[in-house]
């Protein structure tokens, strides 16, 4: 009973003097090592987010998750309405794609797609129409739906993780048997120099956030809502604040320090509840689930307005004459993206997707914005210069002093290098999260990560090698038991042939034996 | 095409080897000022030599010569073994050292970051093994020296071993603080009448307390610019005061005290300088302490028990061997992989 009570004064004392409060009264760690490379953030910063336009052409690629690609449901000619589903979700681990805008379909085939290996992706192609015609769109009032009807929805709204994973949303909202997670933590971190779209929608859409949030909250049973926001957005950071007021749940935003990669979601729950996720784990097993403010916002968006996930937030700069934020429509070209900021004052020398330090090269730019484009930062030879020619390592651990994962890359340097990938292993090469912080700091100019991504592809190709072998041996292990089986039991089958056989011929002995003692009985009769 | 991260840092392996060079600047200035200009010579001649190999061996190896000169890790071996050794060493001996750090111990193992010994150290190793005797003809400070030792005596000396008309060697040298408490303490006196002796100062040797002083201040320097960490000095220092003090608590009369031990020789030198070079050195937190105290106690036992007069080089050359096994074992753990509280 005591017990009870007890509980339920601290759940009411904590609902009690929430309402509206801001303010984290918590302690902040630390994670290990970071960097602080320049922010370039102010470029693009500044600025409201433009307004959405219409491109001439729509490509959606139909894998912009984790996970199995989408099913295309349309067919060329179609007519789509904006929002509709073109591409339904394909097996669990994988979420719907939708219509960014309505016309007609005019292609479903391979596209060069934004992918740091370069390769062409299936994409839908529509051909806007420029009326922009939406699809039904309704409200679901969460509070009065089933959890798994709620997921299913988002799943089918295509919502997935926008801070750079793009993991499916209503998988990670399934709090599954533990039933609760206590903490929602939404990163408003954006540690990538020059990306400004999660402080834009942090500044412009405080209150959507929050309304996404009490969603995830519903979902997850939370009882402890915070955002962790870099110092460098005291804007964002008071657009928040001030948006706890619009909601009936307590939240409390967080202004962390400004230090790469704070914005790594292992590193800001370091940060804020002082606990690791364990190596292979998950967050939820730290009690924590952790979503990108845009995600919270792609939900909000989802469930009170029933418009899915068809356009999102990019920071275009860089190289560019007016370095911005645009909502910009899923599946819109790269490049007519680009031909809105301002031309490029000095000559181009490539464009990134994502961040200077963990984004990726374009291999071409007609291809379209997917759900991970958070950035689209172009290159000249001055921002980007290309590295000093690598030295040798001198071993002078600046790497495993910057690195939040708190590895040895001086260590897996050697073993990547040297192919040593058992060794590689051992010193938790899979750990490393490829945050960059090592290969900035190298006074040898190293391209470290470059290593360990190689060790790491072909650790993968080793083991899918090895798996397919230990396939192969355990069929013709099989294969050879069964025959081994098959011919053994031929041979009972025979033996047992042979030992029924005998049965028979006992009994025609015995008959032949009775007949020849009756022939002899009779035989033997006269004589009596 | 290379992968992300597309920036990086200012910061390069020269730029660490020119702020090395510089934290040494003042200990030579004063050096020189306290003992004459033949360190001067002495560490142009290193200079040249190191240089001339180094360029030599990446010739030889077909790498780049340019990135190796200018990379700047000979021209820190030069100097920190012409720090090691007498100012007034003649040129066959410094050129014959560092043949055997340039080329033995640094080329012959790989070249920068693959060799396993400090290359100045085994340059050193080999000429108080092979060349005693000048090795111990150390410039006395001027202050107490019978003759000046200025520019022309001092290159005369050192490139055809001859000294101006009427001067002996004995006016120009002088033993050691540690040589001195070593054949002194042979003689049965104690470290207090000892230590009454000119060669000695307030804590160390004469003069050579302010070279000594002039190596903190640019260790401190290298601690600020973050090239080295606190693990090794502490470590080193830390582990070779307490050895010392405690056989000093025990015996006064026969030991030196702590302060005299970091003072002297070249314990400030190797624990800020010389074990602090991260080729050579252990690489984990806890792994550089367990180095760093190892060459502590080496340092003590090969002064106090050992056959040389300092024990710097010989601390540092074992504990180089010990460092693949130091880092394996003290591997910190990952994130992730520390025992998480619930």
């Amino acid at each position: 009973m005591n017990e009870t009570s007890d509980k339920q004064k601290i759940s009411t004392g904590q609902y009690s003097n929430a309402p509206n409060q801001s303010v984290f009264q918590g302690v902040l760690y630390t994670f290990h090592g970071g960097v602080h490379p320049e922010e370039h953030k102010k470029a693009s910063s500044g600025r409201p987010i433009m307004p959405v336009f219409i491109p001439t052409e729509i490509i959606v690629s139909v894998q912009q998750h984790i996970g199995e690609a989408g099913r295309p449901c349309v067919a060329v000619g179609d007519h789509v309405d904006t929002g509709q589903i073109i591409a339904q979700a394909d097996g669990y681990m994988s979420v719907a794609a939708h219509a960014p805008t309505s016309g007609t379909v005019t292609a479903i085939a391979p596209h060069p797609v934004p992918h740091p290996s370069g390769l062409p992706g299936l994409c839908i192609h529509i051909q806007p129409d420029g009326k922009n015609t939406w699809m039904a769109r309704t409200p679901t009032d969460y509070h009065n739906t089933h959890p798994s009807t709620l997921r299913n929805l988002l799943r089918d709204m295509g919502v997935a993780g926008l801070g750079g994973a793009v993991f499916p949303t209503f998988i990670k909202l399934n709090p599954g048997k533990i039933k609760k997670v206590p903490t929602l933590l939404l990163n408003g971190g954006e540690c990538e120099p020059w990306i400004t779209c999660d402080d834009a929608i942090m500044r412009e859409h405080a209150e959507g956030i929050l309304q996404g949030a009490a969603v995830m909250r519903h979902l997850l049973q939370s009882n402890r809502v915070l955002v962790g926001i870099e110092d460098n957005k005291p804007e964002a950071i008071a657009a928040m604040s001030a948006a706890t007021s619009q909601v009936d749940f307590p939240v409390e935003i967080v202004s962390i320090p400004t230090l790469y990669p704070s914005g790594g979601a292992k590193q800001m729950i370091k940060i804020i509840t002082g606990k690791e996720v364990p190596s292979g784990g998950r967050s939820t097993d730290v009690g924590v689930a952790i979503f990108n403010v845009g995600t919270s916002l792609a939900v909000h968006r989802a469930i009170n307005h029933g418009e899915p996930l068809i356009s999102r937030v990019v920071t275009v700069t860089g190289n560019v004459g007016l370095p911005h934020n645009r909502e910009v429509l899923i599946g819109t070209p790269i490049n007519e993206l680009l031909a809105l900021a301002g031309g490029h004052p000095e000559p181009v020398t490539g464009s990134l997707m994502g961040g200077p330090m963990m984004g990726f090269e374009l291999a071409d730019t007609a291809a379209p914005v997917v759900k991970a484009t958070n950035c689209i930062l172009v290159k000249s030879g001055r921002l980007f210069p290309a590295p000093p020619p690598a030295m040798e390592c001198i071993r002078c651990t600046r790497c495993a002093d910057a690195c939040p994962a708190d590895l040895q890359p001086q260590e897996l340097y050697w073993f990547s290098k040297s192919k040593h990938f058992d060794k590689a292993q051992q010193y938790s090469l899979f750990d490393c999260i490829e945050c960059g912080c090592c290969s900035y700091v190298c006074p040898s100019h190293i391209p470290l990560v470059n290593y360990y991504r190689y060790a790491k592809s072909e650790i993968s190709t080793l083991k899918s090698a090895e798996r397919a072998a230990n396939l192969a041996r355990e069929r013709f292990e099989s294969r050879t038991a069964r025959l081994e089986r098959d011919q053994r039991e031929r041979a009972e089958r025979l033996a047992q042939k042979s030992a029924i056989k005998p049965t028979p011929d006992t009994d025609a002995a015995a008959t032949i034996q009775a007949a020849l003692a009756r022939t002899q009985a009779q035989a033997d009769e006269p004589k009596v | 095409m290379l992968s992300s991260p597309y920036v990086t840092a200012q910061n390069s392996v020269s730029l660490i080897m020119l702020k090395v060079a510089f934290a040494l600047l003042p200990a030579i200035v004063i050096y020189a000022w306290l003992y004459g200009p033949a360190i001067i010579i002495s560490l142009c001649i290193a200079t040249v030599t190191a240089l001339v190999m180094e360029a030599l061996a990446m010739t030889l190896r077909q790498r780049s010569v340019q990135t190796a000169l200018w990379d700047g890790s000979a021209l820190i071996t030069a100097w920190l073994f012409a720090l090691s050794i007498p100012s007034i060493a003649p040129w066959w001996l410094t050129v014959t050292g560092l043949f055997f750090a340039i080329i033995v111990a640094k080329h012959l193992y790989g070249g920068l970051g693959n060799n396993v010994f400090n290359p100045a150290m085994v340059g050193y190793a080999v000429l108080i093994v092979s060349f005693p005797v000048p090795m111990t003809h150390w410039a006395a400070p001027l202050s107490l020296a019978g003759e000046p030792l200025g520019w022309s005596a001092a290159a005369h000396y050192i490139f055809s071993n001859h000294l101006p008309d009427g001067w002996t060697l004995d006016a120009i040298t002088s033993a050691t603080p540690l040589d001195t408490l070593r054949t002194q303490l042979k003689l049965h006196h104690t470290v207090a009448k000892i230590e009454q002796l000119p060669i000695f100062g307030h804590l160390g040797g004469r003069a050579n307390e302010m070279v000594v002083g002039a190596y903190l201040l640019g260790g401190l320097y290298l601690l600020k610019e973050r090239i080295i960490t606190w693990h090794i000095p502490v470590a080193l220092l830390g582990s070779l005061a307490l050895i010392s003090g405690v056989f000093w608590l025990i015996n006064p009369s026969e030991y030196a005290s702590p302060w005299f031990h970091i003072a002297t020789g070249g314990s400030l030198l190797g624990a800020f300088f010389i074990a602090t070079d991260p080729v050579t050195a252990a690489t984990t937190p806890r792994g550089k302490l367990i180095y760093a105290a190892g060459i502590g106690l080496l340092i003590y036992l090969i002064r106090m028990f050992g056959a040389y007069p300092d024990g710097v080089a010989f601390g540092v050359l074992l504990m180089n061997i010990a460092v693949p096994l130091i880092d394996a074992w003290t591997q910190p753990p990952p994130y992730g992989h520390k025992e998480v509280r619930a």
